[in-house]
């Protein structure tokens, strides 16, 4: 059930954008006469002006994310952590991902891809893993290309409403698979 | 706190680098991310111009109010600052709806079509407003029905087993995401800061006047 489900999804998600850059211009054309080829340009012009103005932004923030990275800060916060979350029964194996994945979208799937690999696709901790990785967003990277595209500097409670949510998501992963599938 | 976030990820970056010997990788990383950001968004330019062209179709067209005008219910309960007829409604639905697809390449032009929409409403230009706030607050714990392609590959014929966690595990991060939002906005520690040493004159001074 769950399985056809899924599939039916992922194969109906292959369809989807080339549905909308066909459909939206269809209706806009036949239905309400819209110049769509003008129309798109002019759409299409803001493009360069928003991801040019992100730059500073996101050097900012991947800057301060890869320094901490590659210090080795992330498996001192571990060891640090380790027995608080094993209290909670959290598996210390999806700790990394759990706390790389508001930082880094590429470092959270690297980590992801060791779980895998190390106790395969069919172990619990590539199960919870991939759910941390699929219940989430990295974060960080969202505040600063959002409010960075306005010039917003004063995030107020972006960040700790963001890190909440994003740590209620790991733990839920943790439980609902242990419940589910365990 | 991006202030502090931001300076101590860095200090702490130095400090550890020191201690475990690897100040050198933290040099490199330094140098790299500047790099990948500047690639990243020079890699977004072409998608923006693709996604944000179609969207203008879709907003000549009407199509946007159409579709914001069906959620209204559920969106003016989450954002009572913005008017529901406001443009904006329909950019965050839309935005919303190709995060839930999975269509993250969408979803990010789309985001920040929105996040311009609620600059619009938003009178201290360099401070988020509410609706800022919650927009990234759903936005960052995502709502997905559809697993992101690259866990499809990573996990293959496993992928059926996490559809559901995940869908459960993404509507409590939400949830949190919405609640948080709504019991920080109104604490003192976060209220909007009045504007200091004349940060919001000048440039901004024009963009207020056109707002209404």
């Amino acid at each position: 059930m769950i399985e056809s489900i899924t599939l039916v999804l992922n194969e109906v998600a292959r369809y989807i954008i080339p549905l909308l850059l066909v459909g939206i211009p269809l209706y806009a054309l036949t239905v309400k006469k819209v110049k769509v080829y003008e129309v798109f340009v002019v759409g299409a012009k803001d493009g360069f002006t928003i991801a040019i103005r992100i730059i500073p932004y996101l050097v900012a923030i991947l800057v301060a994310v890869g320094m901490f990275r590659a210090s080795g800060a992330l498996d001192l916060m571990l060891e640090l952590l380790a027995p608080v979350l094993r209290l909670i029964g959290f598996p210390p194996e999806n700790l990394p991902l759990a706390l790389m994945r508001p930082l880094s979208g590429s470092g959270s799937l690297g980590l992801l891809t060791d779980l895998v690999n190390e106790y395969g696709a069919d172990s619990m901790q590539a199960k919870m893993g991939a759910t941390m990785f699929g219940s989430s967003e990295t974060t960080f990277y969202v505040i600063a290309v959002y409010f960075g595209s306005v010039g917003i500097i004063r995030s107020r409670h972006a960040i700790p409403a963001g890190l909440i949510a994003d740590a209620v998501g790991a733990l839920t992963a943790v439980w609902i698979c242990l419940l589910l599938l365990g | 706190m991006l202030n502090y976030i931001w300076f101590g990820m860095m200090a702490i970056g130095v400090v550890v680098g020191v201690f475990t010997g690897r100040i050198d990788a933290v040099t490199e990383a330094a140098i790299d991310m500047a790099k990948t950001a500047v690639e990243i968004s020079i890699g977004l330019i072409g998608i923006m111009a693709l996604w944000l062209g179609v969207m203008k179709i879709a907003e000549e067209s009407g199509l946007i109010r159409i579709i914001a005008r069906a959620l209204r219910p559920i969106m003016v309960r989450l954002f009572p600052d913005v008017p529901p007829d406001h443009p904006a409604m329909g950019s965050i639905v839309l935005n919303m709806s190709a995060n839930m697809l999975g269509l993250g390449n969408a979803a990010t032009p789309l985001g920040l079509k929105a996040m311009e929409e609620l600059q619009e409403l938003n009178p201290h230009k360099k401070t988020a407003s509410n609706a800022m706030v919650m927009f990234l607050a759903i936005n960052t714990s995502s709502v997905q029905l559809i697993l992101p392609a690259t866990v499809v590959a990573l996990m293959g014929a496993v992928s059926s087993q996490i559809f559901i966690t995940t869908i459960i595990a993404t509507l409590c991060s939400t949830t949190a995401a919405v609640i948080t939002v709504k019991l920080l906005e109104k604490s003192k520690r976060f209220a909007i800061e009045p504007p200091v040493d004349g940060e919001e004159t000048g440039a901004d001074a024009g963009d207020e006047g056109d707002t209404r």
